[in-house]
């Protein structure tokens, strides 16, 4: 069960202000994190606590491939990632890094700033604690949930390799 | 049922005569790639996996494009890690300082992408090989290290859209012009996860160059694919080129398409897409009143000869305005060749401008004209986020090549039509 604070952003949330690639010259994780959405929230880094939700509009993650978007986002401590739709590249990359990530607008429409929210990963139902609503994610295919059930791609290869 | 060139390619891939969108396949991979910023990563996850070894040497493209030549002391620890794994695996196409190309010029321009192929590469604009009928799309590194090792990966059968482009060209409205003004009309998700297949006579009359440029940038409608079924023009370029065989697709006439989106060019002006989305555009003529403190004419979308010819067509015998820093960037070595031969690089000297080796540089703020707080850049790269070409407060304005070299020489905004 994941219980945060929520921080909240509009459309096209681009990588490039996920990560500015003038940090792209490293890989690691915490050093990522600690410019994660500057361009956009430049006190993100300091605000941001263990298990706390990005929740967004449109199109999140839009732009380049750089997996360092999720890695920064994850390494920050956001235990999951609430949108309308992820740009596709993000969204494979959300998978492979073990970056939670949940489509539901109704949920995004019924979200403010700060409210404090509670996600079951398992089920994908959403509770927002500061108001009381609840609201239902759409599940993962289930090609994915297996991907996530073993742990992700590079365990699903080391299988597959195996065969 | 009738297919897409995209359906064929990807069934051709996965041992099926049909896919449909939607469903979820494993596909072969004949090419991948990675660069200086998304291989060191793979190879992280490669080894992780613990393949001995990669599944195919020859199907492998390493290209330290974009912080190279090592802008720092990181970043050329980054490129010394694909080096040695470059060598310690023996991949045949790794492409070191002198013979590397910015990724998505080069490997079609080296004929190691093809016509029919499905391919991977670890950054976004991967999807430019569509240009010669190829299924191409950008993954992140993780799934470029599962490729490396098992030389397939899975996709999402994507839904079809369809841009038919009719009418004639009007003079100084090229490639970019067409998928700025798509993108446009559509936004910067209006391609969700879809392939888009562009197609048309206006698309016909299009030099490769041109049709290089729109696939590269379907991405930025949130495409997963774009693609030019492949005609003399193509086969032209590819014949002499290909290293390997490969084979042609076309759609049915009966294909089925979620959308089809058809647009008369004929009134069309160069476009300019504002900050900080490239869905903002405009047509030039609502854009001189922007003054500008850098022009840049390169990248993956823009750094090929045509491109160069153009601007240096507008360049000849006139001066780069003197608030102004013009950078030039041919997108390979050949190409950078082929611009000293024609006098091109005596042009662009000769008016005031900067040429620099091949390199992605400015296009992601990373070296070679980094902007500062306030400053303005027109540019004929692919993305104006926030940010993207160096401080959060600057701007970057997407054109093509002859608008930005009109407006280096105007100090603004502006089109060839403009200088007399």
């Amino acid at each position: 069960m994941i219980k945060g604070t929520v921080h909240k952003y509009g459309s096209n949330v681009d990588t490039d202000v996920i990560i500015p690639a003038r940090y792209l010259n490293t890989t690691d994780p915490k050093e990522l994190a600690s410019h994660c959405m500057e361009d956009i929230d430049p006190e993100f880094a300091s605000r941001v606590r263990p298990g706390d939700i990005i929740v967004a509009e449109d199109n999140f993650g839009c732009g380049s491939s750089r997996e360092h978007a999720p890695i920064a986002i994850k390494a920050s401590g956001v235990a999951c990632v609430i949108a309308n739709t992820f740009a596709r590249i993000f969204y494979r990359n959300a998978l492979n890094v073990g970056l939670p990530i949940l489509e539901c607008p109704e949920a995004v429409a019924g979200i403010s700033n700060g409210d404090t929210v509670e996600i079951d990963l398992e089920s994908g139902r959403i509770t927002n604690i500061t108001t009381g609503e609840t609201y239902q994610a759409k599940p993962f295919p289930p090609f994915m949930r297996e991907l996530i059930e073993v742990g992700g791609l590079v365990n699903y290869a080391r299988s597959k390799l195996k065969q | 049922m009738g297919q897409t060139i995209t359906q064929k390619i990807l069934a051709a891939h996965c041992g099926r005569d049909y896919v449909e969108p939607g469903e979820l396949i494993n596909a072969r991979l004949d090419f991948m790639l990675g660069n200086d910023i998304t291989a060191p990563l793979a190879i992280r996850e490669f080894e992780k996996i613990g393949a001995k070894t990669v599944f195919d040497k020859d199907r492998i493209a390493l290209v330290p494009d974009h912080s190279t030549p090592n802008k720092d002391i990181k970043s050329a620890e980054l490129v010394k890690t694909m080096r040695e794994f470059a060598k310690k695996h023996g991949i045949t196409y790794w492409f070191e300082i002198g013979q590397m190309g910015i990724e998505h010029t080069l490997l079609p321009d080296e004929g190691l992408v093809l016509p029919g192929d499905v391919v991977i590469g670890a950054d976004s604009h991967t999807c430019t090989y569509g240009a010669i009928g190829a299924f191409s799309t950008g993954v992140g590194s993780t799934d470029l290290a599962a490729a490396m090792a098992l030389g397939e990966t899975w996709f999402k059968v994507p839904e079809q859209m369809k841009f038919v482009y009719y009418g004639k060209l009007p003079k100084w409205v090229g490639g970019k012009d067409l998928i700025l003004h798509t993108i446009g009309l559509i936004g910067v998700d209006g391609a969700l996860y879809c392939s888009m297949e562009f197609a048309g006579e206006a698309i016909s009359e299009l030099d490769m160059a041109g049709r290089f440029t729109m696939c590269n940038m379907a991405i930025e409608a949130g495409g997963k694919n774009g693609i030019i079924a492949p005609d003399e023009k193509t086969l032209d370029y590819v014949r002499p080129r290909a290293k390997r065989d490969y084979k042609i697709y076309a759609s049915d006439p009966d294909a089925v398409y979620r959308q089809v989106v058809e647009i008369n060019v004929s009134k069309l002006e160069p476009v300019v897409s504002f900050p900080h989305l490239p869905e903002n555009t405009k047509p030039v003529s609502e854009a001189t009143h922007v003054r500008i403190d850098q022009a840049v004419i390169g990248s993956c979308t823009n750094g090929r000869i045509e491109d160069l010819r153009i601007a240096a067509a507008i360049l000849n015998g006139r001066k780069v305005h003197p608030d102004v820093r013009l950078i030039v960037i041919p997108a390979t070595q050949e190409i950078y060749l082929q611009a000293i031969r024609e006098g091109l690089a005596e042009i662009f000297v000769e008016a005031g401008g900067a040429i620099s080796t091949p390199t992605c540089g400015p296009c992601l703020g990373g070296h070679m004209g980094v902007l500062a707080a306030g400053e303005k850049a027109v540019a004929t790269t692919n993305r104006n986020f926030v940010g993207r070409m160096g401080d959060p407060k600057s701007e970057v304005y997407l054109a093509g090549p002859a608008v930005v070299a009109a407006s280096a020489v105007l100090g603004r905004i502006g089109s060839p039509e403009e200088l007399t």
